[in-house]
């Protein structure tokens, strides 16, 4: 049973939303955007966050669109994770949240509580960085459009009262070619030791990864360095290791050794797969 | 579909196939509004943390972990609980596999199976197992599961199921 009480709001407008956010906000009701809400509910019960209302927004019709066009796939940030694996329009998208917690989570789990949630492994997040998609953001002020890597700093950066109201990934990269992988320390359904998601485009791999470090990231040095054809491959990989941008995890689901053993057999494995060798 | 609830208030839910008034708070689940307002205890809680499905129930034909969904959101979607199959092939097959022991965590598996029936009624092995580990037995009745669910998948015909919203 939840051991607080708090205010449910459902609005049915982008500006509806973020205006019910802001008077909540500014009347101490300390209020949280609510998708498919399993984070704030399984939280809350736990007494690990606590808020006084929520702005439940996955009636608002914007944040239901899945639609391709000529230049992007435009996704909802209250699809489902199943709603994107059923499309499977992306493909690497689609089995990014295919290994997000279980397959009847997913039906709950929304895209953009998955990209804000507070759990640090954000999978979905590792395709949009991989293919500069943008992310299109409404507060009180209006609506911004922003490519993903503006403002993702180790967690994506919202202004007050501001959420995401859609995701943008460039057409081009729908069916380029990709590999994902996820290491597990056990069982299938837990969280990452590593993801490793990545793709082919103009002839590059890109990388990106979750699980590694105490965020996902995109890391276009470990990417420099694996394209270098002009290396061996065993050097390559072991300089791309090097290339992690912090601290490798060291805690019970993997050493910190054991994590950088494991990002090697991947890259390995990318590089058979994708090229570059 | 409610507009606010901000305080605890009569909502309408409609569960296998009949319109029910539940008294709850806009913090309740459908877990707990299903249990303790409305008397259906067939969705069981386990966990109440979205691991082990013992409180899977369907919504809008989708299996739905109860404990993670709000009361309030279920206003307007269709709620189909353990008590809403009617001797269902699913059922039938858990009883001739021995698909069970103790039969706490059953309600849930069963949810979960009959969601898949109707959405995947050709669904392979590797569907049937991704699916199912949404769910946990802690007697480990898992073989005995998997068969039911593929003996009930061969009687199965598609049913027209919207993804989950």
């Amino acid at each position: 049973m939840m051991p607080f009480d708090f205010e449910y709001h459902h609005p049915l407008t982008i500006q509806e939303a973020v205006t019910t956010f802001a008077r909540l906000d500014m009347s101490g009701k300390t209020p949280k955007y609510y998708g498919g809400g399993t984070e704030l509910i399984s939280m809350a019960r736990m007494n690990n966050l606590s808020f006084g209302s929520v702005v439940d927004i996955k009636d608002v019709p914007e944040c239901k669109v899945l639609q391709l066009d000529n230049e992007n796939l435009t996704l909802g940030s209250a699809l489902t994770l199943t709603q994107i694996h059923e499309n499977n329009t992306f493909p690497l998208l689609s089995q990014s949240g295919a290994r997000v917690a279980d397959h009847t989570i997913q039906n709950k789990i929304t895209l953009g509580g998955n990209l804000c949630g507070t759990i640090i492994y954000k999978e979905t997040l590792l395709p949009l960085l991989l293919t500069d998609s943008e992310l299109v953001l409404a507060d009180p002020s209006g609506m911004r459009t922003v490519k993903i890597g503006d403002v993702y700093r180790e967690r994506i950066e919202l202004n007050p009262f501001e959420f995401i109201v859609q995701v943008k990934i460039p057409a081009k990269y729908l069916g380029v070619p990709y590999f994902h992988l996820k290491r597990t320390k056990q069982d299938k359904i837990t969280y990452p030791l590593v993801t490793v998601c990545a793709l082919q485009a103009d002839n590059q791999i890109r990388l990106a990864f979750s699980g590694l470090c105490h965020f996902p990231f995109r890391s276009k040095e470990m990417e420099k360095v694996v394209n270098d054809k002009s290396m061996p491959m065993d050097a390559r990989i072991d300089w791309a290791v090097n290339c992690i941008p912090t601290e490798t995890l060291d805690d019970i689901e993997g050493s910190f050794s054991f994590r950088q053993f494991v990002v090697k057999i991947m890259l390995y494995d990318i590089i058979n797969s994708l090229g570059a060798s | 579909m409610v507009k606010n609830m901000t305080q605890e208030g009569i909502i309408e839910l409609n569960v296998n196939g009949e319109v029910r008034k539940a008294l709850v708070r806009p913090a309740d689940t459908l877990l707990f509004a299903l249990r303790e307002r409305l008397g259906l205890t067939g969705a069981k809680p386990g966990c109440e943390n979205g691991d082990c499905g013992a409180c899977t129930v369907l919504v809008d034909g989708w299996p739905i972990k109860s404990c993670l969904m709000l009361a309030v959101e279920a206003v307007g979607h269709a709620v189909e609980t353990i008590e809403g199959l009617d001797n269902a092939p699913i059922q039938k097959e858990f009883v001739e596999k021995f698909a069970f022991q103790c039969g706490y965590c059953t309600p849930g598996f069963i949810m979960n199976a009959q969601g898949l029936i109707n959405i995947h009624p050709d669904a392979n092995d590797a569907m049937i197992n991704e699916w199912l580990q949404s769910n946990i037995c802690r007697c480990t009745s898992y073989q005995e599961i998997n068969e039911a669910v593929k003996e009930a998948l061969k009687q199965a015909s598609p049913k027209m199921v919207s993804p989950p919203s």
